[in-house]
């Protein structure tokens, strides 16, 4: 060992950690986005085969059929790790806190038809249900998922989704002036009104879903790529008229949710298909069966929401946004 | 052996008026300060009271707050909207 | 329209549990597979209490307070080489042992509730799981963006997540996490949120983060207290998962109990790690060990137990001997890492006269008696001789992995073992909690990943000590071996403007 002692000034020995170096270089500083992601997630030497799933190993890259030489090569464009997620969220909750706050004391509602109130009730928030479902779809992903890349944002993805029901269940309270009743009716709806069922039977499809990936697909990808559109946007505007922008402000959070989300949904499927032919015939498969199921469960759901007989247009419009946001974005097509 | 809850928070400027309210409602609280931390141990049951808060902050005070500035705990957790108790049933 | 007040406790329940559905086109039992297969039987989810209730909204506001609170500091921690104002460079070392024995805990903490957090059938722990699950990663993230600035001025650090799953002493921490993530749930949030969370947790943080501020480390003291206000509602998520069993059905107890003296003893000797760390690592200390355990354990683990007395829980099997050990563990532990400082990713070295006098007068039963007579040898030889290690790979504990030190629970002078016979093999204790744990499940701890096995059959890269080295990542001359001839010594002293005392260092060990 040798050193020359030369000089007292502070000098690092390095710039970062030796498996954050390796990846990008001895000379390079690392961002936290790099620091807080890279390896994180145990690849070797595990102890004991889980007593849940005994011909695997606690994580094992054979829960899906996407294969990978690195996981670490998915990015996340928006860099969320914990601390930038979190404070990203405050600020969007601060703003959709201000607007509740500004339609509950400026009584905006009372400004809105009966009708327009009622309707507003049937199609929101039986979705807070739908979202309990994407909750739990990505915390799944998220205990069974290959890479912090991935699953640190799908962790931040399954509580935004619980935030985003709970934003809806706010709004059915605003609507019954917090008696309950309109959640309480708009769950029978989910649980009963034909309708809805076949959007229920593909969230219960969704949670019994085994290859995590698949899932990824199916809830992330497909569902939300034509759930988003179709609620946030067309439905949104359908109801301007008779609203005025009161909903508009009270969906405002699930607006700039979507928006960032879909970089980094498609960030991740571009990341994948660019892997290998193998990847890209596998999700396009997937994408094309979960947009034939999807689309098929929205049906009713659109036509109640847009008026009858106009839904299946709007999902034609839909999934062919879709498959072009896809090959444009990702560089998948169908 | 003692029944003693307690509870932990930081030393710091948010955390003193807290610390001043929780021995204004219960008498029986021990308060130790360590380095950057208080421990406050109380028989029985310890009581942060939204009401005794406010008075010292001259503010809106949620319960919720304290978490914030919460180091620690021992006992059974009973919150609502106008306090923040630790018990030991027995 | 006038509102009516909603209370927090009905809000909450419209926001979480009212959120679920029962479902009718798959069955409960393909949705959740994991329900049942433990042997808890649970009657009705309803009857959960949720052991904190708080919205997103309000969990982004007050967590974002936190961070930005944090991240400041360690900006200004990084800004200011704030690292130069500790105590002494011995103290970095059990940041070291920190971030590569507790940080990846952290994230297996943060990946097992995501686990759990889908896998309870009810909405009620499934939230407050995923709540935990997030809080985990933050506790992970804000380490290594805490730690990060140390990793540039001192070594030890720089691989710490190759070494988690290597180095031999950190299968310790390691084993025990995966033998909880490969539980089912129920017996997951046993271990984690209820033996070690609720009643040990207090014996980790508290001793780490009163031991940064007492050795001015601010930056770990920040990282440290922000971490565990999340974890009160851990603690408190902990306390619930076990009422709620326990009410449910009485075949619950003995199950509970079983899990509960399991993971008491597992993390018990888990925490022998941070013993050692009080006693010996801290330049000035703030408590011993011993009155650590009494104050945290003894008194509050006590009144805790007294509280499930009336479900017919008792105090975890064996706790009366970690009584007995208490004023034994750290000096058997300081012992084993100085044996073996040539192959740890932390500095050893032995105590000054001071400290000596500290450990005495924390000790008066057992450190003359026992172990200063020991320490006294080995100071003599290290001036004599030079620094000694053993070169005889030590047999480990098959169920906690440490090596086999531990002394009879009523006689301090005679190593503890235990065996067992299991399908024509013999395998090997510390303890009888450690035997107990392997008795009840030999399926499940014979496959354990053991460091020094894995050495002999060739699985670690060679036979020889450098080679190991070498396979652990782990830089001979610079992270590992005696304090007082180390780089990170060396380099303390010239930035403390100490210079020609750092050059007789490196001399020293350049000649070595």
């Amino acid at each position: 060992m040798s050193i020359e002692i030369k000089t007292t000034s502070i000098e690092p020995l390095r710039h970062t950690f030796s498996n954050v170096a390796a990846r990008l270089g001895v000379d390079k500083p690392a961002s936290r986005y790099q620091e807080a992601t890279f390896d994180l997630q145990p690849t070797v030497n595990f102890h004991y085969r889980p007593t849940w799933d005994p011909d695997f190993e606690l994580f094992d890259e054979r829960r899906t059929a996407i294969r990978m030489q690195d996981w670490y090569t998915f990015r996340d464009p928006r860099q969320f790790y914990y601390g930038t997620w979190t404070i990203t969220r405050s600020r969007q909750q601060e703003v959709a806190e201000r607007n509740f706050g500004f339609v509950e004391k400026r009584n905006l509602l009372d400004t809105v038809s009966k009708e327009g109130k009622a309707k507003a009730a049937e199609i929101l928030l039986p979705l807070r249900h739908l979202e309990y479902a994407a909750n739990l779809n990505n915390c799944y992903i998220t205990a069974y998922g290959s890479g912090t890349a991935i699953t640190q944002a799908t962790s931040f993805n399954a509580i935004d989704r619980l935030g985003i029901a709970q934003y809806l269940s706010r709004l059915g309270l605003l609507l019954d002036g917090n008696s309950g009743q309109a959640l309480d009716q708009a769950k029978q709806d989910w649980m009963q009104s034909g309708h809805w069922q076949p959007l229920r039977e593909l969230a219960e499809t969704t949670l019994v879903t085994k290859d995590w990936f698949e899932l990824y697909v199916a809830q992330n990808v497909v569902l939300d790529g034509l759930l988003y559109p179709l609620i946030y946007e067309r439905f949104d505007a359908a109801m301007a008229p008779e609203a005025g922008s009161t909903f508009s402000m009270l969906m405002e959070f699930q607006n700039e949710w979507y928006a960032d989300t879909t970089r980094w949904v498609d960030a991740t499927i571009k990341t994948a298909v660019a892997e290998s032919d193998q990847n890209r015939e596998q999700i396009a498969s997937w994408t094309h069966d979960w947009m034939q199921r999807c689309s098929a469960a929205l049906g009713p759901v659109a036509d109640r929401a847009l008026g009858e007989n106009q839904g299946a247009a709007v999902l034609d419009e839909l999934r062919d946004a879709l498959a072009q946001r896809l090959e444009k974005k990702a560089g998948l097509s169908l | 052996m003692s029944n003693n809850v307690f509870l932990a928070l930081q030393n710091n400027e948010e955390a003193r008026p807290l610390i001043e309210a929780i021995e204004q409602d219960n008498a029986e609280a021990t308060v130790q300060h360590f380095p950057a931390m208080v421990k406050i141990d109380c028989p029985g049951r310890l009581v942060v009271k939204r009401e005794t808060v406010e008075a010292l902050i001259g503010r809106d005070w949620d319960p919720q707050e304290i978490h914030v500035n919460l180091i620690s705990l021992s006992g059974n957790v009973e919150e609502d909207d106008d306090s923040f108790a630790l018990v030991r049933d027995r | 329209m006038s509102a009516k007040r909603m209370n927090l406790r009905e809000k909450y329940q419209r926001m979480t549990r009212d959120l679920a559905w029962k479902p009718s086109y798959q069955s409960e039992d393909d949705i959740f597979p994991q329900a049942k297969y433990e042997g808890i039987i649970i009657h009705d989810w309803d009857k959960w209490e949720d052991p904190f209730r708080l919205t997103v909204d309000a969990y982004w506001k007050y967590q974002a307070e936190k961070e930005r609170k944090l991240y400041a500091i360690i900006e200004a921690f990084a800004q200011n080489n704030a690292q130069l104002n500790v105590t002494d460079a011995r103290y970095i070392n059990a940041l070291k042992l920190f971030l590569t024995g507790v940080t990846p805990l952290e994230y297996a903490a943060h990946r097992g509730f995501a686990m759990s957090g889908r896998n309870f059938p009810g909405a009620g722990p499934q939230v407050s799981s995923q709540f935990q699950s997030i809080d985990e990663l933050r506790h992970a993230q804000t380490q290594i963006h805490t730690i990060s600035h140390y990793n540039k001025y001192f070594n030890g650090f720089h691989d710490w997540r190759h070494m988690h799953d290597r180095v031999w002493y950190l299968s310790v921490p390691k084993s025990f996490f995966d033998d909880a993530m490969s539980a089912g749930p129920f017996e997951f949030v046993t271990a984690i949120s209820f033996s070690f969370e609720y009643v040990l947790t207090n014996l980790l943080f508290m001793p780490f983060m009163s031991g940064a501020a007492y050795n001015d480390d601010m930056a770990t003291v920040t990282f440290g207290f922000s971490a565990q206000s999340d974890e009160s509602r851990h603690m408190t998520l902990g306390l619930e998962v076990i009422k709620f069993m326990l009410e449910q059905d009485e075949r619950n107890v003995p199950i509970v109990q079983k899990w509960i003296d399991k993971w008491f003893w597992r993390g018990y000797r888990l925490l022998a790690l941070v013993s050692m760390m009080m006693d010996y690592m801290l330049p000035k200390r703030v408590m011993s060990w011993q009155e650590a355990w009494e104050m945290y354990f003894e008194e509050n683990g006590g009144a805790l137990f007294e509280d499930l007395a009336r479900y017919g829980i008792r105090m975890p099997k064996y706790w009366e001997v970690s009584v007995k050990e208490k004023n034994r563990l750290s000096h058997e532990v300081w012992s084993v890492f100085y044996n073996y400082g040539h192959a740890a990713a932390i500095h050893t070295w032995m105590p000054d006269e001071n400290e000596m006098a500290w450990l005495s007068e924390k000790y008066p039963e057992t450190f003359d008696k026992y172990y200063r007579p020991r320490f006294d040898h080995w100071h003599k030889h290290q001036k004599k001789n030079g620094r000694w290690y053993n070169n005889t790979l030590p047999m480990l504990c098959q169920t906690c992995q440490i090596p086999m030190a531990f002394t009879e629970p009523d006689d301090p002078t005679q190593i503890c073992y235990r065996s067992s016979d299991y399908e024509g093999m013999q395998y090997h204790f510390c303890s009888d909690g450690c035997k107990d744990i392997f008795d009840d499940e030999p399926e499940k701890f014979v496959q354990a990943w053991l460091p020094v096995h894995q050495i002999y059959q060739g699985n670690c890269g060679g036979a020889s000590v450098p080679e190991v080295l070498e396979w652990y990542h782990l830089k001979h001359g610079q992270d590992n071996l005696e304090y007082l001839d180390s780089q990170d010594r060396a380099n303390w002293l010239r930035w403390k403007g100490l210079t020609e005392k750092a050059e007789a260092v490196l001399q020293k060990a350049a000649n070595e």
